[in-house]
């Protein structure tokens, strides 16, 4: 069923029956070409072009709970291209022009809105980083224009300019950065993935991965076991778990990150603006709401929900930054399961089991990528090589030392 | 209108305010809800998607309609419950999400286009053209969407946080939670009874029962007045208990300010944080809707707010009212308003054998199945036995039963249990460790059931802290039965809403099963069913009941309800209370600041430091001019700069030698005593941690400096190397950063100026105590200039007089102070590396420190900076550029080989350091280029596209200043 | 959050820094750079009960051994690096066992 603004008009005047299911429930096959563990954003992504580009139709994606229900839908909704290190800048810069192309490519309206990311910096240090950055964006063919702090205020003259803490230097404004409905994302590769073909088997949790002779061969699930020789493991946030189903230990340690939105409110922030400094960032829904969120809680958790003093710190930021938010109430918060990576970047690659592919370690950086995950991931899964967009993404990086980390802190998984 | 003889409001003390400028009076103790509905005030607010005119519908936070801004001078606050907000004389409160009157609101035309504003309509549609969607749809999307608005204005009031700890947490004072806190507070506990409303009581405040054959508001007080008595109990009302996190840590939110007109001496809120050994749950319930047609109208509420705004108000907002309910409780509402004199012109209840024993016709058996009233109801039809009939009324009271209010049992992923019989969710046993619940948020509604479960939970609660319980006995009060028959929607043709706030209708509930959005998560997603300020709370369990009725499953399989924290929304500034302007981060200032500042100088932030940027002088118009000055007063005088800011780190114990030796890549225990030496330390991973001189003050006692932005860090990493690494080693140290005062002396005439001073006689890279006057100092032959330098230390308290000292005697040599951009500039002259150079991601090898790496021993990071992909040639190496021609140069660009294109894949490294060298006249830069090291002598062209700059530069060693170091040692 | 420092007592979260998994606590030397890699970045990370590490760093400046659950954030017990990572309530039971 294609979606049109005519075809809402029509279905409206003859009372919405005529509305098909996004996707079907099909019961899982005993067999597929391929199976994706992991019905998030990346899963639904990978699934979908491994049926558009590579034709691949065969395939399943498992999901222990429905579809989207991981960080896609728990996420700030921020979409950007402005990394700067070589091996992340052409990953995500992919990725912003799949984003932009998404709506017409999947016939569904995830709202990727290209409002405008500016990152502020406090000092000349930083400006010089984020000069830095901004070459390393325009060299890539991105986007990236440096704003003084006359600039800044023209375009965010709501900051508080004369008395917070640090200072407004300047901010480097990415101008197609921006966010998108997270939802719909998960949604919309769904049901194009469908459309394709695909079996999305929801309610359908993985409980072993079967390895014969060094090659994998299959899955358990609590819906039966379903055999395949190519399996992906796209799962965010449980990453490690499931790699120990096949034996596997990853550099990978599960953190809470923690997220924010207010009442509704009429327009009064128009871009993403981040803040360094108090890693505070902020956008507004197109409901209205502030959507905001600042670093993980530091800690190692699976419990989805973090604690007081990462919840104050967000405010303290808020209000140093741009205190005409101090009457916004918030309405809900949430925590997200983060894959956090010795260095900050993900994995995509081959594992040492043969027909096992992982796509892991998103940090709290995954939503922008999933369309370059989706991509380079069924790149990877149908012709057995590393798309040349996602080669730094290896698994063994670490141990041979050839790291990728935009923040420079190190070796820490919670630093990143 | 008032009922006289009923309600708490003082009718004594009138208090004016005004709504959408129009002036009205309430009494004291109204809420603007209630003297709205006093004044006949029906339409309060707009729906949020389809403009509908909405009135009150509830009595509490939960409030999904009239929402409101109050208005002061410059400011204003979006979103107010008017039901929760206290009159206060002058209050100015404003309608808000209509355009351009209440009244008259011209986005109402949505609501008869709502058959194609279906849930989802959005992801289906604007799509085309492409560029539309961020010109034309979104903005108008943007400016039709959202609620209040807030003012643009910085929210210069106050607001305050505070820790509170107690053995018992009691939330809510109804019946239960007033006989949780007695029960333990008797047994010596200590109490913190918190309640969201103005006055402590609960349902007992707004029904109009009796306890001990007394008025239940005459228990309330002498229960309280109990309680406010004991040392060991605190009340606090106005209250709202928020989270639930970890550890019995609960966040509280208190109203202090809001009641009253602006009073700079209150803050506005104040943002608890409770650490409670055990804590009581007793929130109670919350009555919910029955969805039907146009149930949305003006003048309908649920009937227990129609009783409270009777019996704790003295305000019915009808005068001939209907009573619509599944259940025997929303008869007292009826029962209530009749004994006041207010007409009851008929109960619809759906249960078919229901009781028609009452003072006013009875329908059971029958439903509410339309409405009319576009602003105000005025007649609703009922269908039943007989057919349908129309019942002229002005108010509806609504009730489908009662939620437990279970939210903060689910604030640590405990979810809800289904109950049958009750038709609702109940807490989960043990959802939150040490939580207890009792009363009607345990489904328990009759009072005497909720006496009896409050104080049963009190003595579990109090087994748990060890205390013993003292018996208590238990007053009479009303014991009656519950009965209800489910009843979520009448069917029928027209919108039933079921959220109220987003407006979600049953319709929309059903097409997004039709859609295969069959889970709760993703109707709630699709439809954005309890997304709105009332987070749910009006609509969740109804909307579950629709949803499970179209996928033809029961309740409990379609899934369960959970709730996330804030249990009632919670302002920013609250929460961020003190994170306004400069109370953000800690401010650390050097002993020569106030100095600094009067000589002029700019103050920069360096951390959490602020140190002075250049020290301007008469006729210099740019900081370049007093930098430049500067920079070349120290390489021809004498400069003093604060150099205090650099982590001080005091090191003790026999092995101190053997622990530094670990920590840092070179050798320390072969550094003679009174010696400095330059030290290179990694991270675990093999990076560059930092870099500093390290003295040796004694054979046991060594004194480390860090960079200023490290100094946290490098404690912490030493802590941990050194109770990890080093068990039984003797080695002690503890951070003497802020206890000594440091100043660089630099330049030929530095010797000199000191020599005024103390007695000066040290090897470059010596160091030894000096005798300053009657004081102990420290003189230390380093230098991060290149000239002849010294650095002295005296004991923090002696730093000002110290500094204003050096200044004065550098200045009659000709000297003076130099700050920031001068040490920069001189540093980059020498090739000398910050954490520009050692940003986290550099190894010994690419800034040409290899050889520091001992190969000797063993130090924290030597192995891990041995992997494969941390040396070779494909590694950035430290460089010094220079531009070919005199022209500027700039930190961030970067460097390609000339004749390349300008892209990603030829770049080949970028600028860590810029500075204008007085010295050698022209732009110095420092850079990591790739295989650099090879590369000295080649041109590369350096590309800032930000700034537009591109110029050929030369490569060369990053020393460009006296690279034997002659003037260093002279 | 609270944690009980064995030196200072219950204290809330926002007093203590967390680092990771007590892997960091065995530190290979040399160049075994798979001894590395588990020592610095692989990590068993499981959903539910941990032994990581926390520094008392607005308190008493120990390094702790925090043995809790990742998935319901329930902190068992504190034990100082310093003393092996073993709690003091072990230490006093084995001793209490020898005697």
């Amino acid at each position: 069923m294609r979606y049109s603004g005519l075809k809402v008009i029509t279905e409206g005047l003859f009372g919405n029956k005529g509305w098909k299911p996004m996707w079907r429930d099909p019961a899982p096959k005993a067999e597929y070409d391929a199976i994706i563990i992991g019905g998030g954003g990346h899963g639904l992504a990978t699934a979908y072009y491994l049926a558009k580009n590579h034709g691949l139709t065969n395939i399943a994606v498992l999901e222990k709970g429905h579809i989207g229900s991981g960080n896609i839908g728990r996420n700030t909704t921020i979409v950007r291209a402005n990394y700067f290190l070589p091996g992340n800048s052409e990953f995500y810069s992919q990725s912003l022009k799949l984003w932009e192309g998404m709506e017409a490519d999947l016939n569904y309206n995830v709202m990727h809105s290209q409002r405008g990311l500016i990152n502020l910096f406090h000092s000349d240090g930083q400006r010089d980083a984020f000069v830095r950055r901004g070459n390393a964006m325009i060299n890539q063919g991105d986007d990236a224009i440096l704003l003084d702090r006359e600039g800044v205020r023209e375009h965010l003259p709501y900051l508080d300019f004369e008395q917070t803490r640090f200072p407004i230097y300047g901010g480097l404004l990415h101008p197609r950065g921006g966010t998108a409905r997270h939802d719909a994302v998960a949604w919309g590769y769904a049901r194009g993935a469908d459309m394709r073909g695909v079996d999305l088997i929801q309610n359908c949790e993985v409980t072993g991965i079967d390895i014969e002779g060094g090659r994998v061969v299959g899955v358990q699930t609590t819906r039966g076991a379903i055999k395949a020789r190519k399996v992906g493991m796209v799962v965010a946030g449980r990453s490690g778990q499931v790699a120990a189903m096949a034996g596997m230990r990853l550099p990978i340690e599960s953190h809470v990150l923690q997220a924010f939105v207010t009442e509704g409110l009429k327009p009064v922030i128009d871009h993403v603006v981040s803040f360094g400094m108090g890693h505070f960032y902020i956008s507004q829904s197109d409901k209205g709401g502030l959507v905001f969120g600042g670093d993980i809680d530091f800690y190692a958790s699976y419990a989805s929900r973090g604690n007081l003093p990462m919840v104050e710190h967000v405010m303290e930021a808020g209000m140093t930054l741009m205190p005409m938010i101090g009457r916004a109430k918030v309405l809900r918060s949430w925590g997200g399961i983060m894959d956090m990576t010795p260095d900050g970047s993900p994995i995509i690659d081959k594992t040492p089991v043969e027909g096992l592919f992982v796509d892991a370690g998103w940090n709290y950086g995954g939503f922008k990528a999933v369309p370059a995950s989706g991509w380079c991931m069924a790149h990877l899964m149908a012709t057995g090589e590393g798309h040349e967009n996602a080669r730094k993404f290896r698994l063994d990086r670490f141990k041979t030392g050839h790291l990728l980390d935009e923040e420079g802190t190190g070796s820490q998984h919670n630093l990143h | 209108m008032r009922i006289d003889g009923k309600g708490s409001v003082d009718r004594a003390a009138p208090v004016r305010f005004r709504f959408d400028g129009v002036e009205y009076q309430g009494f004291k103790g109204d809420t603007l809800a209630s003297a709205l509905m006093a004044n006949g005030v029906r339409v309060v607010g707009r729906s949020f998607k389809y403009h509908r005119p909405r009135g009150v519908l509830t009595a509490g936070s939960e409030e999904p309609n009239a929402l409101v801004e109050i208005i002061e001078d410059r400011q204003q606050t979006p979103n107010v419950r008017a039901t929760v907000q206290e009159i206060y004389e002058g209050m100015e409160a404003k309608s808000q999400n209509r355009w351009p009157s209440l009244k008259f609101d011209v986005l109402a035309v949505n609501d008869l286009a709502a058959p194609f504003l279906s849930a989802g309509f959005y992801y289906k549609t604007f799509m085309w053209p492409r560029a539309f969607w961020e010109r034309i749809y979104e903005p108008l999307i943007r400016r039709a969407a959202g609620l209040g608005s807030l003012s643009g204005r910085h929210d210069e009031a106050d607001y305050e946080k505070a820790f509170a700890f107690c053995d018992l947490l009691v939330i809510g004072a109804g019946p239960a939670g007033l006989a949780a806190a007695l029960q333990a507070a008797r047994a010596g506990a200590d109490v913190i009874l918190a309640d969201e409303g103005v006055a402590m009581g609960g349902r007992l405040l707004a029904d109009s029962g009796q306890i001990d054959g007394k008025p239940a508001g005459e228990w309330v007080r002498d229960v309280l007045a109990e309680l406010g008595a004991m040392p060991n109990v605190r009340l606090m009302t106005r209250t709202s208990v928020t989270g639930v996190y970890d550890g019995g840590t609960y966040s509280a939110l208190e109203r202090v300010g809001l009641h009253v007109a602006a009073r700079p001496d209150l803050p506005r809120e104040c943002f608890w944080r409770i650490v409670a050994g055990q804590a009581v749950l007793a929130a109670g319930a919350q009555e919910r809707m029955i969805a039907f047609a146009d149930n949305d109208r003006p003048g309908i509420m649920t009937a227990s707010a129609i009783r409270t705004y009777l019996n704790h108000y003295g305000v019915s907002l009808g005068k001939r009212v209907t009573i619509f309910a599944n259940n025997d409780d929303a008869r007292q509402t009826a029962r209530d308003l009749m004994a006041a004199g207010v007409e009851v012109a008929a109960i619809i209840d759906a249960r078919p054998d229901a009781p028609v024993a009452e003072d006013c016709p009875v329908y059971a058996g029958a439903e509410v199945v339309g409405t009319k009233g576009r602003h105000g109801l005025t007649s609703i039809t009922v269908r039943h036995r007989g057919g349908d009939m129309q019942i002229e009324t002005d108010c509806l009271g609504v009730s489908g039963g009662w939620n437990p209010l279970v939210h903060l049992t689910c604030h640590m992923n405990g979810r809800p249990v289904w109950d049958a019989s009750l038709a609702a969710f109940l807490p989960r046993a043990g959802a939150v460790p040490g939580m207890h619940v009792a009363g009607a948020a345990a489904g328990v509604f009759s009072t005497a059931g909720c006496l009896t479960s409050g104080a049963a939970v009190a003595v579990q609660a109090l087994g748990v802290l060890g205390r013993k319980a003292v018996p208590m006995e238990l007053p009479l009060a009303e014991n009656a039965g519950y009965d209800i028959l489910p009843l979520w929607e009448v069917k029928g043709k027209g919108r039933a809403w079921l959220d109220f706030a987003n407006d979600v209708t049953t319709k929309d509930v059903r097409l997004a099963a039709q859609e295969n959005f069959a889970s709760v998560e993703h109707m709630k997603r699709y439809t954005t069913q309890g997304m709105a300020p009332d987070q749910g709370k009006n609509s969740n369990v109804g909307a579950l009941a629709v949803l499970a009725d179209a996928t033809g499953r029961g309740i409990p399989e379609t899934g369960t309800t959970t709730f996330r924290p804030p249990f009632s929304p919670v302002s920013i500034a609250a929460m961020g209370a003190g994170g306004r302007a400069e109370g953000f981060a800690p401010q650390r200032f050097m002993t020569s600041h106030s100095a600094s500042v009067e000589r002029g100088a700019p103050m920069i932030e360096a951390g959490m430091w602020y140190r002075p940027s250049y020290f301007p002088r008469m006729g210099e118009s740019t900081w370049r001019e007093a930098c430049d000055r500067e920079v070349t007063m120290v390489r021809g005088t004498v400069g003093v700069c604060d150099v205090s800011t650099l982590g001080k780190i005091d090191i003790q114990g026999r092995d101190a030698a053997r622990f530094l030796d670990l920590v840092y890549t070179n050798m320390f225990s072969t550094l003679p005593v009174g010696r400095v030496r330059y030290g290179l330390m990694l991270r675990a991973d093999g990076h560059v941690l930092d870099d500093g001189t390290t003295a040796r003050l004694g054979e046991n006692h060594y004194l480390m400096t860090t960079t200023t932005a490290a100094a946290g860090l490098v404690m912490r990493h030493l802590e941990f190397v050194a109770q990890a690494y080093c068990a039984g080693w003797d080695v002690r140290f503890i951070s003497v950063t802020e206890n000594w005062a440091q100043f660089a002396v630099a330049g030929p005439m530095a010797k000199a100026l000191l020599e005024t001073l103390v007695e000066v006689d040290l090897p470059f890279m010596g160091c030894g105590p000096v005798q300053l006057d009657q004081v102990a100092a420290r003189l230390f032959r380093i230098s991060f200039s290149g000239e002849q330098g010294y650095e002295i230390a005296v004991p923090a308290r002696y730093g000002e007089a110290l500094f204003r000292d050096l200044l004065a005697r550098a200045e009659t040599m000709g000297g003076g102070a130099y700050g920031m951009e001068a040490l920069n500039v001189l540093r980059i002259e020498k090739g000398f590396i910050t954490h520009a150079e050692i940003h986290g991601r550099t190894t010994a090898f690419d800034i040409g420190m290899e050889k520091m790496v001992s190969a000797k021993k063993d130090c924290i990071g030597k192995g891990a900076a041995a992997r494969p992909g941390m040396v070779g040639a494909e590694r950035d190496q430290l460089v010094g550029l220079r531009p070919v021609n005199d022209v500027a140069i700039s930190a961030g660009a970067h460097l390609f080989n000339p004749g390349t294109e300008v892209t990603r894949v030829n770049d080949q490294g970028y600028v860590t350091s810029v500075g204008y060298s007085p010295t050698l006249g022209g732009y110095l830069g420092m850079a990591f280029l790739r295989d650099g090291r090879a590369r000295h002598g080649e041109m590369v062209r350096l590309v800032d596209h930000l700034r537009k700059i591109d110029v050929l530069c030369e490569v060369s060693d990053p020393v460009f200043h006296d690279p034997e170091g002659v003037k260093l040692r002279g | 959050m609270r944690i009980t420092c064995p030196l200072c007592g219950p204290r809330d979260r926002r007093e203590f820094y967390y680092y990771g998994s007590e892997d960091y606590l065995t530190r290979p030397e040399g160049e075994d750079w798979d001894a590395i890699d588990a020592h610095l970045h692989l990590r068993n990370n499981p959903a539910g009960r941990v032994r990581d590490l926390w520094y008392h760093d607005m308190g008493c400046t120990s390094w702790l051994v925090v043995t809790r659950d990742t998935v319901t954030h329930e902190v068992f017990g504190a034990a100082l690096v310093a003393d092996g990572g073993v709690s003091i309530s072990a230490k006093m039971k084995s001793k209490g066992g020898a005697a």
